[in-house]
């Protein structure tokens, strides 16, 4: 399971800079960092049926770090949301494809790509199921630069208020936003402190590492009452040797050579999984 | 019964109806930003707990939770201040409501100038001029508590995000009982005439029904539309009032700049040219004083109105 999915995650990352190059545009460097736990989610946490996106029982999952649209069309089209010719289309005039989601999408739950709006939606989400005493899960992934916006913390407190155990949030912690570093653009540390003060268990993990994020899921599903967050801790354009921890990246477009190399090295950790 | 008697804020219609309803209808959800005293939810939330979420002074947080619970199915209302919810949560209404098209009603109340002389922070007078130009987002005013109890049972099966808005204080009635013909998007003309139209949304509707009264007595016959939907916007309505008495004044609790006044002569101006006056709150942070002296400053009460029409009938 865990190498299958470390292929996946190779697959789609190899897949999302193909779209990138294609459409000569993108948020590179974010959505490099996330592809870890967003096939983790995809193909394996998530309770869902890509053939009914809007079966009533479905896990929810909100993007609401929107701008890492790339890598979340890549997943949901390797899931089976919809054929992988449509990802061709990224970038093109009167594409379904938007550079931020919309539920034009099979699979998306939420126009989202303005910061700071995915946690309540997904508060409501889960208020929404313990109304309905259903089973489904909701879970919402943001990232780090992203928790400038105040609107979050409203969302943290409604959610450690009404102790939403069905809720998840997501950290991708990469450690940069456009500007820089996310430390020298505004403190957001200490991170976890401040969500525990809200109510909120907290979790650490490795966000580009496979096994430890499942593990990381299976654990905070474990916690009752409490509404959980995951701090994953992901490289900013992971993968891609020269990307890596490059503020530039989150939206730099490799150029022809740069694309044939990204190319290589994925193809070789590629090829280091299956033999 | 005379209209005036009336002593029932259209929020306090609102909310009994909607209490009504949600009695029935498990699947309606209140939402609100510590403002159950504002709205006249106290009775909801003591009945209903289970169907209504107190979110604290967050007005961002509570539209983005109405969508997610929209998401899911639920009959949602967002209720509190008209003028937080089209200003601190606009982005959210914008994005996670209109965009996302999630069928999330928007009860904005004590909206206009109903707030009086808290000042302009309490006023929302380009509530209609920002929400028209979201794609998919209708909007409505209702004129008196009858059109609100109608407008309240109309959203128990609107597919569509609306915005609702209504004043603070109880306003005349402009209809007798609740048997109209009150359909979203569809103007009730509620007088007919020759010499020129009336049309008015909200509050000032029974101020223009006044001032046709009062025109008559002038020998002048003015018709009365009553434009409860800015959108989707009955353009039809509004052709047919300029070719049948070829000059329009529309009133608006609203700034003179994108209501309903520039909704009517966008429509007219490329169909149907005719003179058209627009009364509304002009360029200014409106002065200090009750929403009477208020409509009053701004000839938005049927003494503005007719002094309008007068000046302009007689130039």
């Amino acid at each position: 399971m865990i190498q299958k999915l470390t292929l996946q995650a190779e697959l789609v990352r190899k897949r999302t800079l193909e779209i990138i190059y294609g459409a000569k545009a993108g948020h590179t460097g974010g959505s490099l960092s996330a592809i870890e736990v967003l096939t983790a989610l995809y193909f394996k946490v998530l309770k869902l049926d890509p053939l009914r996106p809007d079966w009533p029982e479905r896990d929810r999952f909100v993007m609401s770090k929107g701008h890492s649209v790339e890598a979340l069309y890549c997943v949901l089209s390797a899931r089976g949301f919809f054929p992988d010719a449509v990802l061709d289309t990224f970038g093109q005039f009167n594409s379904p494809l938007f550079g931020h989601p919309t539920r034009k999408v099979p699979g998306v739950e939420l126009n989202s790509g303005a910061l700071g709006h995915g946690l309540s939606v997904a508060v409501g989400m889960a208020l929404a199921a313990r109304m309905d005493k259903s089973s489904y899960r909701c879970y919402a992934l943001m990232g780090d630069g992203e928790q400038g916006e105040g609107s979050v913390y409203e969302a943290a407190m409604a959610a450690g208020h009404y102790r939403l155990d069905k809720l998840t949030a997501i950290i991708d912690r990469n450690h940069l936003q456009i500007s820089g570093k996310t430390e020298d653009v505004m403190t957001l540390e200490p991170m976890a402190e401040r969500w525990k003060a809200f109510g909120w268990e907290v979790f650490e993990t490795d966000g580009n590492d496979i096994a430890a994020l499942l593990d990381c899921f299976e654990r905070s599903e474990k916690v009752k009452d409490k509404p959980k967050l995951i701090i994953s801790h992901s490289i900013k354009g992971k993968g891609v040797s020269y990307m890596e921890n490059i503020a530039k990246w989150h939206h730099g477009v490799p150029n022809s050579e740069q694309f044939e190399l990204a190319m290589k090295e994925i193809d070789s950790r590629i090829e280091k999984i299956t033999h | 019964m005379n209209p005036m008697s009336n002593t029932v804020p259209c929020r306090k219609m609102f909310t009994d109806t909607l209490l009504e309803m949600a009695r029935k209808d498990k699947n309606i959800v209140v939402v609100t930003s510590d403002a159950r005293g504002s709205v006249t939810l106290g009775d909801f939330a003591s009945e209903l707990p289970g169907q209504f979420i107190e979110v604290g002074i967050a007005e961002q947080n509570a539209v983005g939770i109405g969508a997610g619970l929209a998401s899911c199915g639920k009959n949602v209302f967002v209720c509190g201040p008209a003028c937080f919810y089209v200003a601190r949560s606009l982005e959210q209404v914008k994005v996670d409501v209109a965009y996302s098209h999630y069928p999330v009603r928007i009860l904005g109340v004590s909206g206009g100038m109903s707030y009086g002389a808290l000042g302009s922070t309490h006023h929302s007078l380009h509530d209609i001029a920002v929400l028209r130009t979201f794609p998919g987002m209708h909007i409505v005013l209702p004129a008196d508590i009858y059109e609100t109890r109608r407008l309240v049972m109309a959203l128990m099966d609107y597919p569509h995000p609306v915005y609702i808005r209504v004043g603070r204080n109880a306003v005349p009635n402009v209809h007798d009982n609740d048997k109209i013909d009150f359909t979203i998007g569809k103007a009730i003309r509620l007088a007919k005439g020759k010499d020129l139209t009336l049309i008015g949304t909200g509050e000032t509707v029974y101020h223009c029904l006044e001032a046709s009264r009062k025109l008559s007595e002038h020998g002048i016959q003015a018709g009365v539309l009553d434009m409860h939907s800015l959108k989707p916007f009955d353009a039809e309505a509004v052709l047919q009032a300029a070719e049948e008495s070829g000059r329009i004044i529309t009133v608006e609790e609203h700034s003179m700049f994108g209501g309903l006044g520039a909704a009517v002569a966008e429509t007219l101006v490329q169909h149907h040219p005719v003179p058209v006056k627009i009364l509304g709150v002009p360029d200014e942070n409106a002065v200090a004083g009750t929403p009477l002296e208020l409509f009053r400053h701004y000839s938005l009460d049927a003494e503005g109105i007719v002094k309008t029409a007068l000046n302009w009938l007689r130039a």
